[in-house]
């Protein structure tokens, strides 16, 4: 079964893409902030990130950074959540290695056609 | 709505649009009309069919518009479009390098995303690069061809399907909108169409997109229109339909390719009467000879 790590502050959030996730027949761990994340990923590389952008103790774009510069850190597909609906942040996300990009408020077909978009159903 | 509105709805729609409802769609006529019949500052749908019945024509059309299912996205089952960028643009490329120019056609275009989807591809593939690349897209809603000629989408809209470096790229942010950039939209043509009607005086395609709209006709009008598509597309263009249409046991105008689901090419007798000193008819010859 492949993994997903969702990465949201907001408990609503997580509950409602776990939702979704586990649908998709992903297997799903949580985390808080990227701090929390990255703990998660020394543990073991997930298939799939849905990452959230701002959050407390290290925000979802720093966690990026540190996650593409650990040892086969470049692997798990990572897909932006946020309601940071920009082009300049998509761009700035997409050039830190970011694979898709979701804008909230997302659903289930969102997340579905994103997740197809990058190979991972 | 009495059984009698139902029917007049039903016969209406039929003759109109091709919409062939069962006996059991009063939900669905119900869900669509009752909005419109309020909009209109009528009762509720038997004063709607009485005012039709009074010959209200532009009340008609809207009725039709609003019967008619605009559900489409950006690179719809994806298949398609791969489809077209390996295997349909690199053939034609080849088969038309001397003329250098494509015709292709989205019948019922719904709100554009399949049009502009096609003109993306069309857009990133080099060797087009140069070339005249038609793109014609038509449908019977002036509603959703205004839509498609604007070309703004919603968030939701541009998250159903389209990459998201597509968006950065061939898109302008406008506020909470999307707009696709004027070079995109300057490579589709739009035109009112009904597919009922006669549309020989559109010239031959030589990819045509019919998808997700003949599901909605009967057995003998799903026929009659791949009839007569056949003789508006190149003997080695291609017709593309929907993942669950097929022309199988309703036409034999087209056949199916063997390795690539939803494409299809004319049949090979239409394509000896289309080009009569083509490859086929020597090949035919040379097998009487033989």
């Amino acid at each position: 079964m492949r993994t997903c790590l969702v990465v949201d502050d907001s408990s609503v959030i997580r509950k409602v893409a776990r939702r979704i996730l586990e649908g998709l027949d992903f297997q799903i761990v949580e985390a808080e902030d990227g701090e929390k994340a990255l703990e998660a990923c020394r543990r073991g590389l997930p298939d799939a990130i849905l990452l959230d952008w701002n959050m407390p103790v290290m925000d979802g774009y720093e966690f990026l950074g540190n996650l593409r510069r650990m040892p086969g850190g470049d692997q798990p597909k990572v897909v932006f959540c946020t309601t940071e609906n920009d082009v300049a942040h998509i761009a700035r996300a997409l050039h830190a290695g970011a694979n898709e990009y979701i804008m909230k408020p997302f659903d289930k077909d969102i997340v579905t056609a994103k997740f197809q978009e990058v190979g991972l159903i | 709505m009495t059984p009698l509105d139902y029917e007049f709805l039903r016969k209406l729609l039929k003759e109109r649009s091709g919409l062939d409802l069962s006996s059991d769609k009063q939900y669905l006529v119900e869900s669509r009309l009752v909005p419109l019949a309020r909009k209109a500052a009528l009762q509720g749908i038997p004063e709607l069919v009485q005012k039709m019945k009074a010959g209200g024509e532009a009340l008609i059309t809207e009725v039709v518009e609003a019967m008619t299912t605009n559900e489409t996205f950006f690179f719809r089952d994806k298949i398609p479009f791969d489809h077209l960028r390996e295997t349909i643009l690199p053939a034609l490329v080849q088969a038309r390098a001397s003329r250098q120019t494509l015709r292709i056609w989205c019948a019922a275009s719904s709100t554009g995303q399949e049009p502009y989807s096609v003109a993306m591809c069309v857009k990133e593939f080099a060797g087009l690069a140069g070339w005249r690349v038609e793109i014609l897209a038509t449908d019977l809603s002036q509603e959703v061809l205004e839509k498609s000629k604007a070309g703004i989408y919603s968030q939701f809209e541009v998250q159903r399907g389209l990459p998201i470096q597509m968006l950065v790229k061939y898109f302008t942010q406008i506020g909470e909108l999307w707009q696709l950039n004027p070079d995109i939209r300057a490579m589709v043509q739009h035109r009112q169409l009904n597919l009922l009607q006669d549309f020989s005086h559109l010239g031959k395609f030589d990819v045509i997109f019919c998808r997700n709209v003949l599901i909605y006709f009967d057995q003998g009008t799903k026929t009659a229109i791949f009839e007569r598509l056949a003789r508006m597309i190149e003997p080695d263009g291609v017709l593309t339909l929907g993942a669950a249409e097929s022309v199988v046991g309703i036409s034999e105008a087209f056949k199916p390719y063997l390795d690539r689901r939803g494409l299809y090419r004319p049949n090979a007798e239409g394509s000896v009467r289309a080009d009569a000193k083509g490859l086929l008819t020597r090949a035919l010859r040379a097998v009487a000879a033989g």
